[in-house]
């Protein structure tokens, strides 16, 4: 059962992920945005960072990389898919989840800790959480609020606080089967006590368990 | 041919950079300003000789990559 981490030019967090997916006792690789075969990996996680330099607008560009074709194939087959802050972003732009992000309402680059609430259980992320689980994660992004006029996206964690102007607070939002779900806050960099937290665990473990089951 | 793409963000989506800029002009003193929208124009040369063909090319560049359906409209204006 192995995750592709996948690459684009300009992302900085696929190290952490890996790291993370591997210190959970999940299998991972790093795998260049211009592949188009995914067939040896069973997920993906797109990573955060700054994408082609976000570049028109965070994820427009990404979302036509090669490897884009095969994400959206595992994702319509039912295959587990998450992007992380800059992978949520595409993950919008490349319409495998509603809506879109615009600046965080206060014009500031947010990047502090961050308390989300678990409000839906049933995607990937949150499938090893409970409903009302209260997780501290780091939050680092500035195109960070989440709007969707169309009211399909399903949130499955909310900010506690709201921090951004995200539409019902969302911190993270799946799509209507569940199986792919963007995030805001970096649950990687909350994998160890060292870290400032190690809340980040039960949603990267939850989805390494959906790679099982999928 | 000179092509001209303006991309506006649609009215019910926050611009908190236009809020930001309408309330430096509150304290510059321009209080007549009523409201502000930091849209965006893109300036292009694109190859072609039927003005009406170039604009469904741009138009096509403009649903597929230049604007966001969920954000922002588009006009295409091509230069005689």
């Amino acid at each position: 059962m192995k995750t592709a981490v996948i690459v684009f030019p300009g992302v900085n967090c696929e190290l952490d992920v890996l790291h993370a997916v591997t210190a959970l006792g999940g299998e991972a690789a790093l795998v260049w945005h211009r592949e188009t075969d995914l067939s040896d990996f069973e997920g993906v996680i797109l990573p955060g960072g700054f994408a082609h330099g976000d570049a028109l607008r965070t994820g427009a560009i990404a979302r036509f990389s090669p490897v884009m074709a095969s994400v959206a194939h595992m994702a319509g087959r039912g295959a587990p898919v998450l992007g992380i802050c800059n992978g949520w972003q595409m993950l919008c732009e490349a319409g495998l989840i509603p809506g879109a992000h615009i600046a965080n309402r206060d014009l500031s680059f947010i990047c502090r800790f961050e308390e989300v609430e678990v409000v839906d259980t049933g995607s990937v992320l949150t499938r090893a959480a409970n409903v009302g689980q209260r997780l501290r994660i780091p939050l680092n992004s500035y195109q960070g609020a989440w709007v969707d006029p169309s009211g399909a996206g399903r949130v499955v964690m909310r900010y506690v606080e709201d921090p951004n102007g995200s539409q019902e607070r969302a911190a993270a939002v799946a799509n209507a089967a569940g199986n792919v779900v963007g995030v805001m806050p970096h649950p990687e960099r909350a994998t160890d006590r060292l870290l400032g937290s190690s809340d980040g665990e039960v949603l990267l473990a939850g989805f390494l368990e959906s790679l099982v089951t999928a | 041919m000179r092509v001209t793409v303006t991309i506006d963000r649609r009215p019910e989506i926050a611009d908190p950079e236009g809020t930001t800029v309408l309330r430096a002009l509150h304290e510059l003193g321009f209080t007549e300003a009523r409201s502000v929208r930091m849209d965006r124009v893109i300036h292009m040369d694109v190859d072609g000789d039927d003005p009406a063909e170039l604009k469904a090319r741009v138009e096509d560049m403009c649903r597929r990559l230049l604007a966001n359906p969920v954000l922002e409209d588009f006009a295409v204006e091509v230069e005689q």
